[in-house]
């Protein structure tokens, strides 16, 4: 562990082995689009498929009473006044709510039919006012999306209220105010979503292959839209391109495509295509801030405030509900900062546009920018250094117990603060900054400091009050007689490297040949339980159940060996190989011999040790979780003509604990720091006033490239996590919950000499003009 | 059920990889299509079937081109190349081999495509600095690694061949 091994799945990708979703082919296997609303809100009052079915190529189409599918409903346990339930039906019946819903499938010989058959459909609607903006939904009178949730609400927490709050308020020194917003993202891998099923008559089962990051809990939701029970359905999951969150939920679709091919007693394959993948799959990311802090004279906060407001769109995600952009925000947004006193409301608003799911981040990525701009704010205000005033305030002694009733545990906040100035610094941004004002450019240097909550345990996940508990781990390792072992986990890779990462988990922990390891993930049949890959969860919770079944089937071969030589078990130790003496004596009883006598020579086992070697292990954690921490500083340019936001350079400092793998963490680092930057500068979903969606290809979505991505410089620093296994925290989330505070930071000391400071995301080239153009007209 | 209906089709004939296929295929069938589904050549990827992510990059004629803008027909009489050509048996290709060095891929589903990009624009400009591949590289979309390290992979594999020749 700690080392930067090469990647054991890169031979395979490198030469197209791999093997993704759309590269399964199964015989006789049929192929599946769907007949999706093309009005945004309406009642259905008639779906003729007739002229499909003539479509030549075309097998079958279904409605959803054709299929008979139950609905998909997240749920949290907390009472009406706080959270509403809505069921999102596999197929929509008898309304629709946003552009993109499905409401059939087409089932055909190849994709190409399955299109023909799509523009023969014939959907009779009854529209209704559509609801395209959150305050929209929220004004009175305002139409319902769902008839079952006032107000459009379909959750209101006010999680925390500091007592005397407002007394801190009104005596205050300084208050300084921030009202943002954050525009509606697509987490876009670029594999996009698809599945292929089929019945499998020999298991009796109906194997579902799809590319989720939570493969056990698309069994249960397939199982119970499908009324078999869970042993009839096997979800296996091939290599995946990339998730980001958006996997991480349950899809219609593939629920569909199941119900479909059971029907059909054929194989269904269903790819998503762009247009589809843009416009009716999940997104994410859209929050209005109303948010206040107080500050002493010295620069110390005194209290916070924010009233949250999250766009879920149409429908509640399965596991995690509409609740979890607005619950994890009103929970952790005083982040890294000692905050005194807090409160805070979070909303989540029901509209008619896609529905949402978790998005690398999940709401970090907001209030970590909001919470940078009240800083910023107040520094300016108190003509102080933006380093100085968030050096005053973070969090230095651990474990520390916030406001928000959450336990951090050891960071390095402030020294990643220091750090990250310093390389800023050393790289000679200050000085250019200089000199480029007086040149009359504009060069802006911006920064953000950040935690972020990873390895959630069960208890963590159970104050959400979700309906299902995520969080712990399962892992199994198995010897095999020639001493090569199959691990297990429940964490799902899709990009992260967990062929690699977590078979060096093992073989550091069992002293074994990297080589010799192989990582078994996806595939319900396989894997006891697992939870899946989402909250940077995988080497955190899954590593430390790697590790501690690895430690396990260690003590076995300890076993195994001290009965060979007649000695207490504590007379023996793992080392590099096998098990040798600890008096050195004798020689090395290695994995093959072991294996061999575990399995093919057992009758020389004492009767107390069972044949075979595998151990199984569980981990979980509970407490609050543990947190990674990171500072991110960038260096921008304006160009005042074009409103263009150039980045000169980006300096990451971060800490995730032990680092299984720094090349791994380093490739995890640079991808969030480009979704970030994504989010801050680039991509942004809107919808007309009819709740048309206007992004519906690359053309409009505009995806940055390698000309706006900068190189990142990453500097690591260690503060090694005290109750996982491996100590290592969390490191997936990290980079898009940086860039955009410290991007919209840097545009805004650019932008010092216009006067204009901007709060909200993406930061477009006409802002910038605009900004500018202000400047113009005080200055004339 | 009309699956099995008849269909107006056309026998082509590809040469892949040094490999020459006949096809009877509908005319609007993509390249790309064609490469995956009817030849089992998987390793060229689909991101957007609009030309613009570079996932279904593959060579003709020694040139990258988007496999999802040209029919198969189109294809006819070129010398096409996948990314299933670059390694020699179990042995990565240098370009690979820098590729998964440099950690310049991650899920690995752009990197078909960006190999292919590399490959044929190295194999014209061989002394390209790094600022012009990175210009080349902006033509295809990753969305896992933020670019430098694909970058970093081409730019040190077109280095090491300069040394060598
Ligand atoms: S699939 Fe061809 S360019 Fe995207
Ligand atoms: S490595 Fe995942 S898209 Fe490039």
């Amino acid at each position: 562990m700690g080392a930067s091994v090469a990647r054991r799945e890169d031979p395979r990708l490198l030469t197209g082995r791999g093997r993704f979703i759309d590269d399964i082919q199964l015989p006789r296997m049929l192929h599946a689009q769907f007949v999706r609303a093309t009005v945004a809100h309406a009642t259905v009052t008639g779906i003729d498929l007739s002229a499909v079915r003539e479509v030549p190529g075309v097998a079958a189409a279904f409605t959803a009473e054709d299929l008979e599918l139950g609905d998909i409903t997240a749920r949290l346990g907390r009472p009406a006044s706080e959270f509403v339930a809505t069921a999102m039906p596999v197929l929509a019946r008898d309304r629709v709510r946003f552009v993109g819903e499905p409401l059939a499938v087409v089932v055909a010989r190849d994709a190409y039919a399955a299109e023909d058959g799509l523009e023969a459909a014939k959907v009779r609607y009854e529209v209704r006012p559509p609801v395209v903006s959150a305050e929209r939904a929220l004004a009175p009178g305002a139409p319902l999306v769902h008839d079952e949730a006032p107000r459009n609400t379909l959750l209101n927490v006010s999680m925390f209220a500091t007592e005397g709050i407002d007394a801190v308020f009104d005596s205050a020194p300084h208050v300084v105010r921030v009202r943002a917003r954050t525009g509606r993202q697509n987490a876009l891998p670029l594999e996009t979503r698809g599945a292929v099923a089929s019945w499998d008559a020999r298991e009796d089962q109906l194997l579902l292959h799809t590319c989720t990051q939570v493969p056990h809990q698309v069994r249960t939701v397939a199982a119970r839209c499908l009324r078999l029970d869970e042993r009839a359905v096997r979800v296996v999951v091939p290599d995946m391109g990339g998730g980001f969150g958006l996997k991480c939920v349950v899809g219609r679709e593939e629920i569909a495509v199941a119900a479909a091919a059971l029907r059909l007693g054929r194989p269904v394959k269903w790819i998503e295509d762009r247009k589809d993948a843009l416009t009716a799959s999940f997104l994410a990311r859209e929050q209005q801030y109303d948010a206040r802090a107080a500050f002493d004279a010295d620069g110390r906060i005194l209290a916070l405030e924010a009233d949250i407001v999250c766009d879920m769109g149409a429908y509640s995600c399965y596991p995690f509900t509409a609740g979890i952009e607005p619950l994890m925000a009103s929970a952790e947004m005083p982040g890294v900062y000692e905050v005194p006193a807090y409160r805070v409301r979070g909303r989540a608003v029901t509209t008619n546009k896609a529905p949402t799911a978790p998005y690398r981040g999940v709401s970090r990525p907001q209030y970590v920018m909001v919470m940078e701009r009240l800083f910023e704010r107040a520094a300016r205000e108190l003509g102080m250094d933006p380093v100085e005033i968030r050096r005053r305030n973070v969090i230095t002694d651990f474990p520390y117990t916030g406001v928000n009733r959450i336990t951090y545990d050891p960071g390095s906040y402030r020294e990643s603060l220091d750090l990250c100035e310093r390389v800023v610094k050393e790289e000679g941004w200050y000085t250019a900054r200089e000199e480029a004002a007086a040149e009359g450019r504009h060069l802006g240097i911006g920064y953000a400091c950040f935690s972020e909550r990873t390895g959630y345990g069960s208890a963590a996940f159970a104050q959400r009050k979700m309906e299902v508990v995520p969080g712990f781990d399962i892992s199994e390792v198995r010897m095999d007689t020639s001493g090569a072992v199959v691990v297990t986990t429940g964490t799902m890779s899709h990009g992260q490297s967990h062929e690699t990462t977590m078979a060096q988990i093992v073989a550091d922990e069992l002293g074994l040949d990297i080589a010799k390891v192989r990582i078994h993930q996806g595939d319900t049949d396989r894997i006891t339980y697992g939870w899946g890959t989402f909250a940077s969860r995988s080497i955190a919770v899954g590593g430390s159940a790697v590790r501690l079944a690895a430690a396990k089937l260690g003590e076995k071969l300890c076993r195994i060996a001290a009965a060979r030589w007649d000695l207490s078990p504590e007379a023996v130790e793992l080392v590099s190989g096998g098990i040798r003496r600890r008096d050195g004596s004798g020689g090395l009883l290695g994995f093959e011999e072991l294996a061999d006598l575990a399995y093919l020579r057992a009758h020389l086992l004492p009767k107390d040790l069972e044949p075979g070697l595998s151990a199984t292990a569980t981990f979980d954690v509970f407490n609050d979780g543990t947190f990674s921490n990171a500072t991110h500083g960038v260096v921008v340019e304006l160009h005042p003509g074009t409103g263009q936001v150039e980045i000169l350079a980006y300096v990451c400092v971060e800490d995730c604990g032990v680092a299984i793998n720094p090349q791994v963490v380093e490739g995890q680092c640079r991808g969030g720091i480009a979704q970030g930057i994504a989010g801050a500068l680039y991509e942004q979903v809107t919808y007309d006033e009819q709740g048309e969606p206007s992004a519906t290809s690359f053309m409009d979505y505009k995806v940055p490239t390698a000309r706006e991505i900068p190189d990142v410089l990453i500097r690591h620093l260690e503060t090694p996590c005290a109750f996982t296994e491996t100590g290592a925290k969390g490191a997936g989330e990290g980079g898009t919950i940086g860039a955009p505070a410290a991007v919209l930071n840097a545009v805004n000391d650019a932008l010092r000499p216009t006067g204009t400071e901007l709060d909200t995301t993406p930061i477009t080239p006409e802002t910038v003009q605009r900004a500018f153009g202000r400047t113009v007209e005080h200055t004339s | 059920m009309t699956d099995t209906a008849p269909r107006e089709r056309q026998l082509i004939t590809l040469d892949v990889n040094g490999e020459r296929h006949e096809l009877l295929i509908e005319p609007r069938r993509t390249l790309v299509d064609a490469l995956r589904h009817d030849l089992l050549l998987t390793g060229t990827h689909v991101g957007c079937e609009h030309g613009i992510c570079g996932a279904c990059t593959v060579l003709v004629d020694g040139s990258p081109a988007r496999a999802c803008l040209m029919f198969a027909a189109q294809a006819e009489g070129a010398r096409i190349r996948t990314v299933e050509s670059l390694a020699d048996g179990a042995e990565l290709s240098d370009l690979q081999r820098a590729f998964s060095e440099h950690h310049g891929l991650q899920c690995g589903f752009c990197t078909p495509g960006f190999l292919m990009l590399a490959e044929g624009f190295l194999a014209e400009r061989p002394e390209a600095a790094k600022e012009e591949i990175r210009e080349v590289v902006a033509a295809n979309l990753c969305r896992c690694t933020g670019y430098q390290t694909i970058v970093e992979a081409i730019d040190d594999c077109a280095a090491r061949r300069r040394k060598e020749t």
